[in-house]
């Protein structure tokens, strides 16, 4: 098309190509400097290829750092909590999109003003509430005030909004109650708004720092990304060594990433342009 | 009938049963103690006390306030040019397919899926003083590279660059997406009619991508108004307290200092600045954003 022949292509791509570049290479650096000794990494002028690649940051890592257990830590939440949030979301998108009751409009109000709650802006008083609930220091406590998302339950409204009248209403002539129209109907058929809601609660929660930080103390029960914190926090110089640990970690998402690159960006879009 | 409906009424409480009660007890609740807390002095040991208005006079006069604050605005001002410029460039020069474009979009993204915590210790070691990939290649041509984030002046520059890098590809998704939205009809009617490269761009394409824009700008002041995790790893609020952001205050305030209804003074008002941005950007939203219908 027009702008394909545009003099401003000659710029654009080769300023895209290297715009790419400037994104991996940081990636590539890390990966570089984890597999360097000391002497090496901090060496004027930069190696980009270690000389003398050594695997000893990834053997004083296992030592210094139960990284087996932060990721089980890190994978034990985000799919509990992931899983309860598409749970709770979708059963209450389909009570908004498919059922009537008394007092719809109102719940559905108080829906949308706990949309307006920023987390971070709760942080305190949820502190103290979970200090009272005893579950300060728990993989419990960190998860609990995720498992239900008013986002969530509006983006599985809009879905469940779109099933065809028809489909229900002979389910309902066959016997089925509201319970087996969900399980059996609804959500097979809200599929792809699922996996969108999946990708983006599974990172959101996989990702978390500040709740995390202000409720977990024991390095037993932390999750990756504030283990990652801690190591650096202890061993602030030994640059090597924490890159050695931030690659092991990214290392999984990336190939999640690159596999399901498709429905991630999308789901990144449409919570983000319903959002 | 009236018996079915009630019986149906109850079943649709048991399904919002499970999303309504941890809504409340999680996110209205500690909302409404916010709310409370900011009125009372309480350092969790002894039981808390109600002191009326004294904590906010407090914080209109508090310095670590408006410096946070300020510094908050500094970060948003420096932040959100860059990602929506560069954003803007990359999603142009990607709308129209190519051999290898969508690896080009993944490498943009890659950043965006990676948590906080691995962009910031990446990132604190790349601009690391010494023996840091910058200030070592910056050597090895003789030049003396600045302290980056040990510096009171280079410490918000370095989170502004790691935060923008971060970001990039999402600014980047967003803005393709409403390109993507843009009838190539009207673009090629105004090239027919002689329009440049240029004129289309101002006159054609910027004008349908305000829907995009506004959205990022909405979506990166509320966002970054909360700004936290990249500060904790980076500069950890110094040197000096210079990159000290509103959330790292509040945080210092209630953990550190075990002042919880002076922490939550400060919540609200934060929480008072992100709604009235939302309030003012909805208002403006009807005067300069073009829906096409």
């Amino acid at each position: 098309m027009t702008l394909n022949k545009s003099p401003l292509r000659y710029i654009g791509r080769p300023a895209l190509i290297f715009g790419a570049i400037i994104m991996i290479f940081p990636f590539f650096w890390m990966g570089s400097s984890s597999l360097k000794d000391e002497a090496e990494a901090f060496a004027t002028p930069p190696t980009l290829i270690p000389k003398a690649a050594t695997l000893e940051n990834f053997r004083k890592l296992t030592e210094y750092l139960d990284i087996q257990q932060l990721m089980i830590n890190s994978i034990v939440v985000s799919v509990t909590v992931t899983f309860l949030q598409l749970l709770t979301s979708s059963m209450a998108g389909y009570a908004f999109a498919r059922m009537n009751f008394r007092g719809k409009n109102f719940l559905f109000l108080t829906y949308m003003v706990t949309m307006m709650i920023p987390m971070q802006v709760i942080i305190v008083p949820l502190f103290i509430e979970m200090k009272y609930l005893k579950l300060v220091d728990s993989l419990v406590g960190l998860g609990l005030p995720m498992i239900a998302s008013a986002f969530g339950a509006f983006f599985m409204r809009q879905a469940m909004m779109s099933i065809p009248k028809e489909i229900e209403e002979a389910a309902r002539i066959d016997g089925a109650g509201h319970f087996r129209i969900f399980f059996k109907i609804a959500i097979p058929l809200t599929i792809p708004a699922l996996s969108a809601l999946f990708i983006l609660a599974f990172m959101s929660v996989w990702n978390a720092f500040l709740w995390p930080l202000v409720i977990i103390f024991s390095p037993e029960k932390m999750t990756l990304p504030l283990g990652l914190a801690n190591l650096h926090g202890q061993y602030a110089t030994d640059w090597p060594l924490v890159m050695a640990g931030t690659t092991v970690s990214v290392i999984p998402i990336a190939v999640i990433y690159l596999l399901l690159q498709k429905q991630i960006t999308q789901s990144f879009l449409t919570a983000g342009l319903k959002g | 009938m009236t018996t079915l409906s009630h019986k149906r009424n109850w079943s649709a409480y048991l399904f919002l049963a499970p999303s309504y009660i941890p809504l409340i007890a999680f996110l209205v609740i500690p909302m409404v103690a916010a709310v409370l807390l900011s009125f009372t002095e309480w350092d969790l040991l002894t039981s808390p006390e109600w002191i009326g208005f004294a904590n906010f006079t407090e914080l209109f006069r508090d310095k670590s306030f408006y410096s946070s604050l300020g510094n908050t605005l500094y970060f948003i001002a420096g932040y959100l040019p860059i990602v929506y410029i560069l954003g803007l460039a990359a999603a142009l020069a990607l709308n129209s397919k190519f051999k290898g474009s969508g690896w080009i979009r993944a490498a943009y993204f890659l950043p965006v899926i990676t948590s906080w915590v691995v962009v910031a210790l990446l990132w604190k070691w790349i601009l690391n003083p010494q023996g840091g990939l910058v200030n070592s290649a910056l050597a090895s041509f003789g030049i003396t590279g600045p302290g980056w984030w040990t510096s009171t002046t280079w410490a918000m520059p370095s989170v502004i660059l790691a935060s923008a890098w971060k970001d990039l590809g999402y600014v980047m998704l967003i803005l393709l997406a409403g390109l993507q939205a843009i009838p190539p009809e009207y673009k090629e009617a105004a090239a027919i009619d002689g329009a440049s490269q240029w004129q289309i761009l101002r006159k054609i394409t910027m004008p349908l991508l305000t829907p995009s824009t506004f959205f990022v700008l909405v979506i990166s002041l509320i966002n970054n108004f909360q700004v936290f995790d990249q500060f904790w790893i980076m500069t950890e609020g110094g040197p000096e307290g210079s990159t000290t952001v509103i959330l790292h205050n509040i945080v210092s305030n209630s953990f550190n200092y075990g002042r919880m209804g002076y922490a939550s003074a400060m919540s609200m008002a934060l929480f008072a600045i992100i709604l009235i941005i939302t309030l003012v950007q909805l208002r403006l939203q009807k005067r300069w954003v073009n829906y096409d219908s």
